[in-house]
């Protein structure tokens, strides 16, 4: 159990990028990933082993997928937030570009791309997180691409500078 | 030039950009994009994708840890009913209630089962998402169930889930149908939450019914006039079995005397 405290330490700041990336919202990041860790924490008697950062992701995954499963009934909350927002999230126009080809992508999509892109993770690790087969990840990745570069050449171009 | 007799897939070129292509397929992978444009063009936009992806939330990881997240505090602020519930018994469940049973429902509403399902799917998903407040009172808190027992009318008890992993959090009062209603909030180690509803219903009696509500699915059947929804993913199988066993601790209750067997055999020596 010695390893255990170590590795969620180890953890928390990888576990931040990508609250965020999924969320694009800094504080509602955070507290996901204080909720993941308090978690964790209190369930550390059921860890056997493994890989500490995976059960982390999927922690935060699954957190993650209930905030979102409350906002899909309010679809007013969200388009005020489009349309309200202040640009506070991107110094760049590139990154407010990405940002909203993310957002643009269902949540499973998001969550493989972010998971082996943005986090580093193995297909196998992000097919456990996900709960589903190995070829599952690949056409969600291939999928969110697809997606991306769809938004991208319709409503943001821009991104095109970005080598 | 090399293994044109093995072409490249999709599969194999989405690998490539991920790092995660077996060393002996790079060659062959590389000699093909050589040849084809086009794939070499998604390849290259795949990591323009990745780069940006990485110019925009990697100095995030970066940052300082900030001190909210340090693990000793955090672990400590471990409320203590956390470990009563793990133990605990789980589930929504009237017993005595003989003065309730007297009063049979004179005119079953035949949506009236619809309505009390859409309501606590409509709390499921409400509640569920809630990262800081997602019940009102904790499992430990003794007064729970008598206090939404007294509201929702009845004797609740609290099924034990344990076999399914999961842990009861506590509990919240709802306006529901046609009275005060209780939800309940069950957690699993990995952050997936079920509920139990209940609340007075116009119905003495009614089997277990199952309805998807697309991500999210019930099991809603009516005991003594109680309705129970039990809510969660949309996964019939494994609703099924949760519900059948709560539904099977309400119709046996463990006679073991106590009101509140969760509460007071934790406490109680």
């Amino acid at each position: 159990m010695s390893g255990f405290r170590p590795s969620v330490e180890a953890a928390i700041p990888a576990l931040r990028r990508y609250a965020r990336a999924l969320t694009h919202d800094a504080e509602l990041a955070d507290d996901l990933v204080q909720d993941t860790l308090v978690r964790a924490l209190r369930s550390e008697h059921l860890f056997h082993g493994g890989d500490v950062r995976s059960w982390l992701y999927t922690i935060l995954t699954n957190l993650n997928r209930n905030r979102l499963r409350s906002l899909a009934r309010r679809p007013t909350h969200t388009s005020i937030e489009d349309n309200d927002a202040p640009d506070t999230a991107g110094p760049e126009a590139g990154g407010r570009d990405i940002e909203r080809a993310l957002a643009s992508l269902v949540d499973d999509q998001r969550v493989a791309l972010l998971l082996v892109v943005l986090e580093g993770l193995t297909y196998r690790e992000v097919a456990e997180i996900q709960g589903v087969p190995i070829g599952t990840v690949m056409s969600r990745l291939a999928r969110a691409r697809i997606q991306i570069k769809t938004y991208l050449d319709g409503a943001r171009p821009s991104l095109r500078r970005v080598k | 030039m090399t293994d044109r007799d093995s072409p490249v897939t999709t599969d194999e070129l989405h690998a490539y950009v991920d790092g995660m292509l077996p060393a002996d397929r790079t060659g062959a992978v590389e000699a093909w994009l050589a040849i084809h444009p086009e794939d070499a063009a998604r390849v290259a936009e795949w990591r323009a994708l990745s780069d940006a992806l990485h110019q925009r939330y990697g100095s995030i990881a970066d940052e300082p840890v900030p001190a909210r997240f340090d693990l000793a505090k955090l672990a400590r602020s471990r409320p203590p009913w956390r470990a009563i519930a793990a133990a605990a018994l789980l589930a929504a469940v009237i017993g005595g209630a003989a003065g309730w049973i007297g009063r049979a429902a004179s005119t079953p509403a035949p949506s009236s089962g619809e309505i009390i399902t859409a309501d606590a799917l409509s709390a499921h998903k409400l509640y569920i998402a809630e990262v800081r407040h997602p019940i009102e009172v904790k499992a430990a808190e003794k007064h729970l169930i008598p206090w939404l027992s007294k509201r929702v009318g009845t004797t609740l008890r609290i099924p034990d889930l344990n076999e399914y992993s999961l842990q009861l959090l506590g509990g919240r009062l709802l306006p529901g149908p046609i009275g005060p209603a209780a939800l309940f909030m069950y957690e699993s180690p990995s952050g997936e939450r079920f509920t139990i509803y209940c609340s007075r219903s116009k119905k003495m009696r009614m089997a277990l019914r199952y309805q998807s509500g697309g991500e999210i699915a019930a099991m809603h059947w009516v005991e003594s006039e109680i309705g129970y929804v039990v809510s969660g993913p949309d996964d019939r199988g494994r609703l099924a079995k949760i519900a059948q066993t709560a539904y099977e601790q309400m119709e046996n209750p463990p006679a073991r005397g106590a009101q509140f067997p969760l509460i007071s055999r934790r406490k109680g020596s």
